[in-house]
């Protein structure tokens, strides 16, 4: 990248006689800075027999990246994932989201949409039962062209604030009663950075986000996302869970500005 | 108008002073009509190599006044754009139309800065720069270089268009059109009644694959608009100049492809990822950069259609 190189140069020039050539890695990586300041400098180990993070090698769409975290199955159940922290090393705000997994409900797979504003790491780190951090990352390249990390239709995403769905993808059949079910939430809301200028006013429009969302079967927890502005426009996640037999499956969200979002279905789909 | 012209006098001084943007090769043009010209941009991603001079640019002569419609890539083809159309005219650039906010159509928007000069865009123009504006600089230094980076401005306009807009350049009017969110959120068209041209912007591509960055929907559905101008021909923002409204079937066929596989792998489920893998992937042999395009549009077009 010129841009880093660029830095590089310059700052091996300065240090050059002093400290010698620094590799990017060396002088730019952020991520020992995120560790101390996100997860107070506590040691990880690695995570691959824990929780897997997949995202496409390239962001397509810089607004709008998938991302798909994985639970592996506990072979030690005094080690079950508590906690997954999804980290992009080079965002603005680099901490995207912890997710919080219910005691009983099972999730082995939690899906959702980030924003990637440049080559990056991305680190999951999971918090296990057994009181350690599991790491795992991957790398993921910044979109190319004309792609941003903002709204693409800002009026559209007006409309939609406060809007909610819910879909359930498995079949009656295969989860009626009980088994592992696939279902997504998603919220309308312009999750706006509170980076961008207002053209007339020059002044910086307000950080503007979804920074809480919870989902339980009847009361039981099924997981919660703390968020941040890194999550793309209208927060979406899919997410499989082990059914409990509750009737019902609850979402309650709160924004930045104190508006709550709630509702309920029935597990079978409908709207209560 | 006394002081405009001192001005105006002191800005060519200005110019002569400092030949740097003279000095620049003209950029290669062709006439497509009497009065209007066009330089065809190359098929491509921006890149050092190619001074992001990958968009069609082009400009339109009057009896007093000449229009630019996009100034390209980088300021240094935005200088040899400029060189191109001193090399064809001494009238002046009074109006610079950007056609949206795309980094290929506006970084050579810092070579027609001048007294006199109005940048003309869409009413959403200003929101859409000052959102991405920053971005841009930052991220286009990785592909181009800082070299040809450090000129780039981006330059807001100074008139806006909301519906039409008419402009005199002497005894020949363009009318500037500004659509719904489509391609972007600030796509405007430039016709030229006189020769029957049309500038599409990026509302229209050929042999280039489409690139969503607004609303699918709503680019399907302003095609017939489109279509019913009544142009001779299309300059498209990337493609050949071609015969007009035929130019816009290629595009069409592959929205409309795109479209109605999204809207059938979100009825079966399938997650947002496995959509943008196969989505429209009968089309790829049609078109150029399909595979740095087509994973972006279908991502853009799932996003608008799993909320219908």
């Amino acid at each position: 990248m010129p841009g880093i190189l660029l830095r590089n140069a310059s700052i091996a020039i300065l240090l050059g006689l002093l400290a010698g050539p620094l590799t990017a890695a060396e002088k730019d990586d952020p991520w020992p800075g995120l560790v101390q300041d996100i997860f107070d400098n506590r040691p990880m180990d690695d995570g691959g027999s824990f929780i897997a993070l997949e995202m496409p090698a390239r962001a397509e769409d810089a607004a709008i990246v998938p991302v798909t975290l994985r639970i592996k199955p506990a072979s030690d159940p005094s080690r079950r994932v508590m906690a997954i922290t999804l980290v992009i090393d080079e965002n603005p705000a680099p901490m995207a989201a912890k997710f919080t997994l219910g005691a009983d409900a099972h999730v082995s797979e939690i899906s959702t949409r980030v924003r990637v504003n440049n080559y990056t790491n991305v680190h999951a780190v999971a918090e296990a039962s057994d009181g350690k951090l599991y790491m795992v990352k991957t790398y993921v390249k910044a979109s190319g062209g004309c792609s941003a990390p903002a709204a693409k239709n800002v009026e559209e995403a007006k409309a939609r604030l406060g809007q909610i769905r819910y879909r359930q993808f498995t079949k009656p059949e295969d989860g009626a009663n009980g088994g592992t079910r696939d279902a997504q939430v998603m919220i309308g809301h312009p999750n706006n950075s509170g980076l961008q200028m207002d053209q007339l006013t020059q002044l910086y429009i307000p950080a503007f986000y979804v920074d809480r969302l919870q989902l339980w079967q009847g009361d039981s927890a099924i997981l919660s996302m703390e968020g941040g502005i890194s999550i793309s426009e209208d927060p979406n996640v899919r997410f499989t869970y082990v059914a409990n037999g509750a009737k019902t499956l609850r979402l309650e969200a709160k924004d930045t500005d104190g508006h709550v979002f709630k509702k309920e279905w029935k597990t079978d789909g409908n709207t209560m | 108008m006394r002081l405009c012209v001192t001005i105006l006098a002191a800005f060519t001084a200005l110019f002569t002073l400092t030949p740097a943007w003279a000095q620049e090769p003209p950029l290669p043009i062709s006439e497509v009509a009497p009065g209007v010209f066009v330089h065809e941009g190359r098929i491509a991603l921006m890149s050092s190599d190619n001074d992001g001079a990958i968009a069609n640019v082009g400009f339109i002569v009057g009896e007093q006044a000449v229009a630019v419609i996009d100034t390209g890539g980088s300021v240094r083809e935005g200088k040899r754009l400029r060189a191109a159309i001193h090399a064809r005219t001494d009238k002046p650039i009074r109006y610079v139309i950007n056609t949206h906010g795309h980094p290929d159509h506006i970084f050579g928007n810092a070579a027609f800065v001048a007294e006199g000069t109005e940048f003309v865009g869409h009413k959403r123009l200003p929101q859409a720069l000052a959102a991405r504006g920053p971005f841009y600089l930052d991220a286009f230094r990785r592909s181009m270089g800082g070299e040809l980076m450090d000129d780039v401005r981006i330059v807001p306009p100074t008139m806006l268009v909301d519906g039409s807009l008419a402009l005199d350049l002497g005894a020949r009017t363009i009318i500037v059109k500004a659509w719904p969110v489509a391609h972007s959120d600030s796509d405007v068209t430039v016709f030229d009644s006189t020769s029957k041209t049309l500038f599409t912007g990026d509302l229209v591509f050929l042999r280039h694959i489409p690139v969503v960055d607004g609303s699918i929907k709503t680019w399907l559905s302003i095609l017939d608009d489109l279509a019913a101008l009544p142009a001779a021909r299309a300059v498209p923002g990337h493609g050949p100049v071609s015969v007009w409204p035929e130019s816009l079937e290629a595009q069409r066929r592959y929205l409309n492809a795109l479209a109605s596989d999204i809207r059938r792998d979100l009825s079966e489920g399938r997650p947002i990822g496995v959509a943008a893998e196969h989505a429209a992937a009968r089309e790829r042999g049609q078109w150029e950069l399909f595979d740095d395009y087509n994973a972006r549009n279908a991502t853009a077009a799932y996003s608008q259609f799993e909320w219908e």
